[in-house]
């Protein structure tokens, strides 16, 4: 136990991060005209946190449990293999911008020599497993607070692209948290297996739906 | 084996199928053709030589190259099989592989997982043309599919998978699917689709959106490093989305296997020659 506190400090919507901009695909999924009610958005919150979400977590607990060991030596590696799990090229660069965002963040509210190594643009996730295990976070917990932060970001922006009361919002939220533990805890045991074997599933529609909204004129979100 | 994602631990269920087949191509000594070095059917896994079966992108009907056909000796996979196919592309050599049809992945009357594991190894120089015919999740199935692919630093590739959520006017049953590809040893494409009554979300906006159909092309050329093909998102549902290494995978998500088609026909299309057809 401990740390629970830190926990919550790295999940937290409010760290300066860049997370606000993003709306996590749910902005391009309601402009295509496939997110139009809270059914919808119930199920879309569900399949982005069992792939993307899954992706992200279980890269955040690898990168946890090298860095708590000292060891970041396959550090690239990561990269790369996250690199290979999303084809698309605008998600790959939300991703590398938010980590940036998020080590800039770490690196002024808690310093550590490790942010300086981590590359000119590390994955979110990389940069959110190493801040985890800075801040004396267990694996499992780094993909806690990933996967909470991500979908809670995304259920925040459908106030401001769809019609909705906040407190249905929340009420899937509240509903999701089961899903939430279900997925943190298969990352942190994909941590253990070789970087080959991380999770791998695919969004079709979000990679799709990201390049559309890269070229979109109007938008409120970033991603 | 490093590239192996899943032992298998699976207990074998009665009348359950095993089968392992092995197709390879090499160089001929002379070094002007390409020659099928390895056929080796198993049970439902038929292989055999064949002439060019429709349209193919990178190779065009040459025939200087390999070209093998697998057709299904028996029905299935049915729950409780487990096939494996290995291919072996030999340095400098051409192969083409194609189906001679679908393949309806079927429940088992013990209701137990099939699996079907197909590892392709693509040596330096060498080329290979993947050419599948979809696969059709039946209702009440549960399969997994998973395919590896060790591509070496200048190999080509080019292959279609196209996946059918159940027959007509029926709901699929549990499958995944895994794709992964190495290149030089490095992952360069990995992505996993699961969908059916046990998996989360996969219905929604941000997986499948409630349509019946979804596929890929992916195309590796190592001439890419230098200039990949620009992101184009051609449809709206599909788009062709360069990899973070030299390839492309060109993804759809249909309403049905002909949307589909045309929908990935239509992506590989945009790249131009030698890749359209």
């Amino acid at each position: 136990m401990g740390q629970q506190a830190a926990l919550l400090l790295l999940a937290d919507g409010r760290l300066p991060a860049g997370g606000y901009a993003h709306s996590g695909g749910l902005e391009p999924a309601v402009r295509a005209g496939r997110v139009t009610d809270m059914a919808g958005l119930e199920a879309f919150l569900i399949g982005r946190a069992a792939t993307a979400g899954l992706i992200a977590a279980a890269f955040a607990a690898v990168a946890c449990q090298r860095m708590a060991r000292g060891d970041l030596t396959d550090l690239d590696a990561l990269e790369t293999e996250l690199d290979a799990r999303i084809p698309s090229p605008e998600l790959r660069k939300v991703s590398r911008d938010l980590g940036r965002q998020l080590r800039r963040a770490m690196q002024a509210i808690h310093p550590h020599g490790i942010y300086a190594k981590l590359g000119p643009a590390p994955h979110q996730p990389i940069v959110m497993g190493v801040a985890a295990a800075v801040l004396g976070l267990d694996p499992h917990r780094a993909a806690l607070a990933i996967l909470h932060e991500n979908n809670a970001g995304a259920a925040a922006a459908a106030a401001k692209v769809m019609r909705v009361d906040p407190f249905d919002v929340h009420a899937i939220l509240a509903r999701m948290t089961a899903q939430l533990d279900h997925l943190a805890r298969s990352a942190a045991q994909a941590a253990d297996g070789p970087l080959a074997d991380l999770p791998a599933p695919g969004a079709p529609l979000s990679d799709i739906a990201a390049e559309h909204h890269r070229r979109s004129d109007v938008r409120l979100f970033a991603s | 084996m490093s590239g192996s994602l899943h032992p298998d631990t699976a207990v074998k269920s009665t009348g359950a199928m095993f089968a392992h087949a092995v197709l390879a191509c090499a160089l001929s000594h002379d070094g002007r053709k390409s020659v099928v070095s390895t056929l080796r059917s198993d049970g439902p896994l038929v292989l055999r030589q064949c002439n060019p079966k429709g349209p193919e992108p990178l190779i065009h009907k040459r025939r200087d190259i390999a070209r093998a056909s697998l057709a299904a000796g028996t029905a299935g996979p049915i729950g409780g099989d487990r096939y494996a196919l290995d291919v072996h592309v030999g340095a400098g050599s051409t192969l083409v592989l194609n189906e001679v049809s679908a393949m309806l992945v079927l429940p088992g009357v013990g209701g137990g997982q099939s699996r079907m594991s197909i590892t392709i190894t693509v040596e330096a120089g060498a080329t290979f043309v993947w050419w599948a015919e979809p696969i059709i999740a039946a209702h009440r199935c549960n399969h997994r599919h998973d395919v590896r692919i060790a591509l070496a630093d200048d190999a080509r590739l080019v292959l279609r998978e196209e996946m059918l959520l159940g027959r007509h006017g029926e709901t699929p049953g549990d499958f995944t699917s895994r794709l992964r590809i190495t290149r030089g040893g490095s992952a360069l494409y990995d992505q996993q689709l699961g969908f059916g009554p046990s998996a989360a979300g996969w219905n929604s906006a941000a997986v499948l959106g409630g349509r019946r159909a979804v596929g890929s092309i992916i195309a590796v050329e190592p001439d890419w490093v230098q200039t990949p093909p620009a992101a184009l998102p051609y449809d709206t549902h599909a788009a062709l989305t360069p990899l973070a290494g030299p390839g492309v995978a060109i993804g759809a998500v249909a309403r049905d296997s002909l949307d589909l088609r045309r929908l990935l026909t239509q992506g590989l299309n945009t790249l131009g020659p030698p890749w359209a057809i």
